[in-house]
């Protein structure tokens, strides 16, 4: 999709920069003209769930600032007294240098600049995320992949270990709470999960452990599936990928039934820990259902998502599977690469035995607009971006913020994935529409 | 239009406070066990007895149903003169205070509503004079145009002298302030409670006719949206829903209209009766607009009523043909489909005739109580009978709200389907793994195109009854074994 | 003192029906009118956070549902048969009889009814909650009360580290299941064997004959639960810690967790060490919030209020004040605490931090905390943290409103939990997701 966008909810691949703040110590470096690392932080960051700029983020983002000089006469020197600075200044363990439009466009050899430092042994890589190359998920894997290519070595295998490639940190306002309920569901099955962002990742250390891992997951539809093929071509490591994300009871048990049948953990372990885990969500399912039995008769039966189709997919199947809900139509806004939107369709033509939704693959809020107005005959359920909060008033419905930007909410460490997750989701979703109709 | 008529010296048509609870006066039981043809024919020859439970679980109160009607006058405070506990139904009142001014696009406020707040030395040395103290109160806060004073099973007990304390008050602040006699202990039947706040309204609010506005229908209704506006405005009638979201202005002019009609008969029987007989307002006495028959029938004896006879058949022709594509198709969707209704009668039964239209069997129903006649006396109001002409045979059961003996009953009807009014119940259909549809409002399916509404929105749930699959694989019934062996209805004893 | 209220946000003595529904397999038995257990189980639990019936509430619940004939002859009798009928009917463990007005009134002799089943071996015993002997915070105390009394017996030995847990009211603190999750999981953090008694997964009946075999309760509430502690210390002379402050966040609760820790005995490294690993957590994301309240602080409330019972008025206190700095304005206390505790409240509220102060007025009647709050002058939009009655008088007085305790009718709650560490984070969140909410 290169249309124009009215009402962006992605940036460009130098967003991968949130990812590198989202390395415990390590330090982004952009190479880039003045503006572009507050406009990342303030769109992926701070109106984003208001997510603040953490260690190395934010305002501290290391940055050239390239002006008229580095674009007429090239950057690499002023490149070279940055880093040279930020490895005097920054106690950081890793860096990225991650490059922007101009420096790119300009031609600057930022890569052997990068790599003169690599060979005199400092931890430093760099990632050739010029905004025009895509969107910052695209630049989240390029970030990743170039710390796999430029500072991994091979490591023996310890088992149990699993790298998880799912939540683009900062663009998923819920990533934090997300990877944390992702390494407690495999920590429940005895699997040791490498979450490589976050608070208490690990840093460059759970970095370099990657090749030691006994197999990666691609917990989403298609994010990190070219950085788990890479470490697969590198490492040999194998992968899983499981393209719906686990919200709630139902799909929360599926993934981990699947997950231990490929990890090959023992049978007993995963039954007892999936099975104390439904018993708590039912306890809690069943004492709500009163509440879901009882007004459903005025609540909205049908929703949409406008969302990546990270969430797009697990919310869709929580709410029609467990939930009795209808799905209405579905936005898919992350532009997945073309090979994966024929499983993606397929993904959602089989929500439940017999309930399939119509999706459009768009993340222009005109579009979006128009197809809400056309479909919509009865008030819906909207989760979507704070872009989406006029539509759904317009169309009558009931609105909840889950996707970027999000500027109607603060989110800290809450998680909408797992069996927690998805009790969670269905509180703010239902808190949503009862303090709108009082 | 309206017509001047004679103004009668007297302005409020007095009464004695109190009501007679139902079992008294309409012969109401809360127990039995049949076929709606046993039960129509031993009602009708007043052979109608009781059958107590030995063992019963929660019901409802006379004060919850009389609380629900008055809380939501707009412009009145309700006083609970009760201990704190009583009150525990306040917030419910003001989630639907709040929710049905939304959809009325009024400023949404807090429901007004006092308790007493009834303690051991209350119950000792008497509250009335706190009584008055929730009197001033409420009065100085909201300046209402009424005050309804709801009695409990505590003020009843104790013997609390409420009218002397408030024609006192009435006296002092020029309101009506109207005792509300709701004790608790006073009847098994809820339905007392409605009677019993018509009854004050009647008392102490509605004043006799300056003048009559013909077009105008008194329509008794709990919080439904009005969908009665697409039957009577063809016709060149209004309809006045009452009495929940009213004022009290409105309230004192109902005497005016050209007829009273109600969504369902065993709530407004007492006021609409009372109506006719203290104002000459004609009460429409065929079972409510619900179903193809139903509605015919309620249309013409409207139409006979204010005098429009001549327009009603094309009316009626007319609505009929306009749904007849979109009825046969849910027809078809329902065909086989077995259904049970669990509800309070006559929506009970306006139900079973709205379900039968869409095309589904009937294999049994449940009410929470039966009325073995209504105020007016006429036996062409019984809904039951009209509901169950070819289908009276069916297994029907009474009880108040008894989900032991429900689960029991559904467990061996196995329908595919269950209608479910009240609270609290829904879920424990849904434990079974049976669709359960919780009706709120009750208005969305009355009339001709009521059918086509109700019928789309049961056909969603039905396609993904996913809340009652999953319920049904991980929840436990708190039953024994060896009562979901026991025939259902084993608790409930002999005739008393 | 009982006043006229306005907007009730706790109800009678007979709401301890829930703290039964709240116990694993327990089955209440009401002795009262008929409508008392239904207006009880809409207001404490499905108009408030929209609890459910959940095992054998709501409906479910058995009763006699008292009518002019007990009323008049006296209802042992009916008493007799609903309890016959629901031994033979309910599948529960521990069957607890719970007495409403009509009964107490009338004089029904409730216990000795009773007591003859307990004699025949029937885990049974009743409560005598006649709703006009108080407020329901006194209900959960009596059933509880009634059932060590009636029902648990001395202890062979005490197991060592085992601790009962006496704190937020099933039901009626509507984040009750997921705070006492989050209550267990932090003192099982520092070695403990805990008894939550109530909610998922909390042992029934078993769990509550554990009782006497504790090495110690806690009192994690500012006075609900210490008359309980103090008959189990005369009982079984088991000892007590008293803790009045609801622990949310991570200042409170590290306090909580030293001081648990200090009366079991436990080694404070060990100690230390747990709360290290939540304070990183905690703080992790409360400082990548700080661009957040230092950049959008010139617009959001510096004041709060809060209009709910002694639990959440007192811990969301400390809370906001020694974590977020925000400044107290008044504090409604509204669970009507004993004339005891009123001194060491009002106290707790005069140092709520190092020359941060609360003034506190103690009602439960909408009308006078309303005609307060408007008489008052605002430089800012304050916060106000109470209930859902109280959402029209914050418009009214131009602040922000989030509703935390009963009623609460605008939102759905199902385990979030506001005790601990995430829970303060959760409470930080939906503190400003309700302010964000109104841009």
């Amino acid at each position: 999709m290169t249309g124009i966008v009215q009402h962006p909810r992605h940036l460009c691949a130098l967003g991968g920069q949130q990812s590198v703040a989202a390395i415990e110590r390590a330090i982004p470096i952009l190479h880039t003209g003045p503006g572009c690392g507050f406009k990342l932080h303030t769109g992926l960051g701070s109106y984003n769930g208001f997510q603040g700029g953490g260690y190395s983020g934010g305002a501290t983002i290391v940055s050239t600032n390239t002006g008229e000089k580095e674009v007429v006469f090239g950057g690499e020197s002023r490149l070279q007294s940055v880093i040279d600075g930020a490895l005097k200044i920054m106690d950081g363990d890793l860096f990225v240098v991650l490059s922007g439009c101009t420096s790119e466009l300009v031609g600057d050899d930022t890569e052997h600049i990068v790599a003169e430092y690599r060979r005199r042994g400092t931890p430093i890589v760099f990632a050739a995320t010029g905004g025009f190359r895509g969107n910052n998920i695209i630049g989240h894997e390029i970030v990743a992949n170039a710390i796999i290519d430029q500072l991994l070595e091979p490591r023996d295998i310890i088992p149990g270990l699993v790298n998880v490639w799912s939540s683009v940190p900062y663009h998923d306002t819920f990533w934090a709470g997300n990877l944390a309920s992702i390494r407690e569901l495999l920590a429940g099955l005895g699997l040791k999960a490498n979450i490589l962002f976050g608070p208490n990742s690990g840093g460059l250390e759970a970095w370099r452990k990657i090749p030691a891992a006994q197999f990666n997951l691609v917990l989403s539809s298609w994010t990190g599936v070219s950085i788990a093929r890479n470490l697969n071509e590198r490492f040999g490591t194998p992968w899983l990928h499981w393209p719906t994300l686990p919200i709630g009871g139902i799909e929360t048990s599926r993934f981990l039934r699947r997950l231990q049948e490929f990890a090959d953990v023992d049978t007993t372990i995963a039954t007892s820990f999936i099975e104390e885990q439904e018993r708590s969500f039912h306890y809690f399912f069943e004492r709500a259902a009163d509440f879901f039995l009882e007004f459903r008769w005025d609540m909205p039966s049908h929703f949409a998502t406008i969302a990546d189709s990270f969430y797009g997919i697990g919310v869709s199947r929580m709410l029609t599977n467990e939930f009795g809900l209808l799905p209405l139509h579905q936005f898919v806004t992350d532009d997945p690469p073309e090979e994966f939107h024929e499983s993606i369709r397929d993904n959602y033509a089989q929500i439940a035995p017999g309930i399939s939704s119509n999706i459009s693959f768009t993340s222009d809020g005109e579009e979006i607009n128009q197809v809400l107005r056309a479909v919509a005959s009865s008030p819906p359920i909207i989760l979507g971006s704070i872009w989406d909060r006029d539509i759904a008033k317009e169309v009558g419905g009931c609105y909840l913020s889950i996707a970027s930007p999000m500027t109607d909410r603060l989110v800290t460490s809450c998680s909408y994935l797992g069996y927690n997750g998805g009790l969670r989701l269905i509180e703010d979703l239902y808190s949503s529409i009862l303090t709108s109709i009082q | 239009m309206t017509t001047e008529i004679q103004v009668t010296p007297k302005s409020v048509v007095r009464q004695e406070p109190g009501v007679t609870i139902r079992e008294r006066r309409l012969g109401s039981i809360t127990g039995y066990s049949g076929t709606p043809d046993e039960l129509v024919k031993i009602s009708l020859a007043g052979q109608l007895v009781e059958r107590e439970r030995s063992f019963t679980q929660a019901g409802t109160c006379s004060s919850f149903c009389a609380t629900l009607q008055l809380s939501l006058i707009q412009d009145a405070v309700v006083i609970n003169h009760a201990p704190a506990g009583c009150s525990g139904d306040f917030p419910m009142f003001n989630l639907y205070n709040r929710y049905g001014q939304g959809k009325r696009k009024l400023d949404q406020t807090s429901a007004r509503l006092i308790t007493t707040n009834l303690n051991e030395h209350d119950t000792i040395f008497g509250a009335t004079g706190k009584l008055l103290e929730a009197i001033h109160k409420a009065y100085s806060t909201y300046h209402p145009r009424a005050i309804f004073v709801t009695a409990s099973c505590t003020s009843g007990i104790i013997g609390e002298d409420l009218e002397s304390t408030l024609d006192e008050a009435e006296e002092e602040l020029g309101i009506p302030i109207a005792s509300v006699s709701c004790e608790g202990f006073r009847s098994q039947v809820w339905a007392t409670g409605w009677d019993a706040a018509y009854s004050a309204i009647l008392r102490k609010i509605v004043r006799p006719a300056k003048i009559r506005r013909p077009e105008s229908i008194n329509i008794i209704t709990f919080i439904g949206e009005d969908y009665f506006s697409e039957l009577l405005r063809p016709l060149g009638l209004v309809p006045d829903l009452i009495v929940p979201f009213t004022k009290i202005e409105q309230l004192e002019t109902v005497s005016e209209a050209g007829a009273t009609a109600q969504m369902c008969s065993t709530l407004g029987t007492y006021f609409a009766a009372g109506l006719e007989k203290q104002y000459g307002v004609p009460e429409i006495k065929s079972p409510p607009p619900y179903g193809l028959t139903g509605t015919d029938m309620w249309l013409r004896e409207l139409a006979h009523i204010t005098g429009k006879d001549d327009i009603v058949e094309q009316f009626i022709a007319a609505e009929r043909n306009a749904i007849e594509p979109e009825l046969e198709k849910l027809k078809k969707r329902f065909a086989g489909v077995k259904a049970f209704v669990a509800a309070g009668p006559s929506h009970g039964h306006s139900s079973m005739e709205i379900l039968q239209d869409l095309g589904m069997e009937l294999v049994g129903s449940c009410m929470f109580h039966h009325d073995a006649k209504l105020d007016h006396g006429d036996p062409a109001g019984d809904t039951l009978r009209a509901a169950t002409t070819g289908s009276g045979r069916m297994t029907y059961s009474v009880c108040n709200k008894q989900s032991f003996e429900l689960v029991n009953l559904l467990r061996r009807l196995k329908p595919d389907l269950v209608i479910v009014r009240h609270p609290s119940l829904a879920v424990s259909v849904a434990k079974l793994g049976i669709p359960a549809c919780f009706v709120d409002d009750e208005h969305l399916g009355l009339g001709y195109r009521g059918l086509i509404r109700y019928g789309k929105k049961i056909a969603d749930w039905f396609r993904n009854p996913a809340i009652e699959r999953n319920l049904s694989r991980h929840s436990a019934l708190p039953y024994t074994r060896w009562w979901l062996e026991q025939q259902p209805f084993s608790m409930l004893g002999g005739e008393v | 003192m009982s006043t006229t209220v306005e907007q009730p946000r706790q109800f009678c003595t007979l709401g301890g029906q829930q703290s039964v529904v709240a116990i694993e397999r327990a089955i209440p038995i009401v002795h009262g009118g008929p409508g008392c257990s239904n207006k009880l189980f809409s207001g404490m639990a499905f108009f408030n956070g929209f609890q459910g019936s959940g095992y054998a509430g709501g409906n479910a619940v058995p009763g006699t549902n008292s009518c002019e004939k007990e009323i008049v002859f006296g209802g042992e009798t009916r008493l007799r048969e609903v309890i016959d009928g629901a031994l033979k009917v309910m599948d529960g463990d521990l069957f607890v009889v719970l007495t409403g007005c009509t009964a107490d009134l009338v004089g029904d002799d409730t216990a000795t009814v009773v007591s003859e089943y307990r004699e025949r071996g029937v885990p049974i015993v009743h409560a005598s909650t006649g709703g006009f002997k108080g407020n329901n915070y006194r209900g959960h105390e009596l059933v509880a009360e009634a059932i060590i009394d009636q029902y648990l017996q001395p202890a062979p030995k005490v197991i060592p580290n085992l601790v009962n847990v006496w704190s937020v009211l099933p039901y009626q603190d509507t984040f009750w299941a997921g705070n006492l999750q989050a209550i267990r999981q932090l003192l099982e953090g520092l070695g403990l064997q805990v008894n939550i008694l109530f909610g998922h997964d909390s042992g029934g009946i078993e769990a509550w004959k554990k009782i006497p075999a504790a090495a110690f309760n806690i009192v994690l509430s500012p006075w609900t639960g210490v008359s309980i502690a103090e008959k189990l210390e005369q009982r079984f002379g088991t000892p007590y810690l008293h803790y009045p402050v609801l622990p949310i966040g991570a200042v409170e609760t590290s306090r909580f967790l030293r001081s648990a820790g200090e009366f079991a005995h436990l080694q404070s490294t060990q100690v230390e060490r747990y709360i290290e690993k939540q304070e990183a957590y905690f703080y992790h994301y409360l400082d990548r919030s700080a661009d957040f309240f230092m950049e959008m602080r010139w617009d959001l409330p510096a004041q709060f209020i809060n209009i709910s019972d002694s639990f959440y008025s007192l811990g969301i206190s400390r809370f906001l004040v020694n974590e977020l700095g925000l400044k107290p304005g008044r504090q409604f206390i509204t669970d009507n605490p004993p004339e005891i505790f009123l001194d060491g409240l009002v106290n707790q509220f005069a140092t709520l931090a190092d020359k941060v102060s609360a003034k506190v007025t103690f009602t439960h009647d909408g009308g006078e905390i309303a005609k307060t709050l408007r008489s008052e002058v605002f430089d800012q939009p304050p916060l106000v943290i109470g209930t859902s009655w109280d959402r029209d008088l914050a418009k009214q007085i131009g602040g922000y409103h989030l509703s935390i305790a009963l009623p609460i009718t605008d939102r759905l709650v199902l385990d979030r939990a506001y005790v601990g560490y995430a829970g303060g984070l959760r409470l930080v969140e939906d503190i400003y997701g309700a302010v964000l909410g109104t841009y």
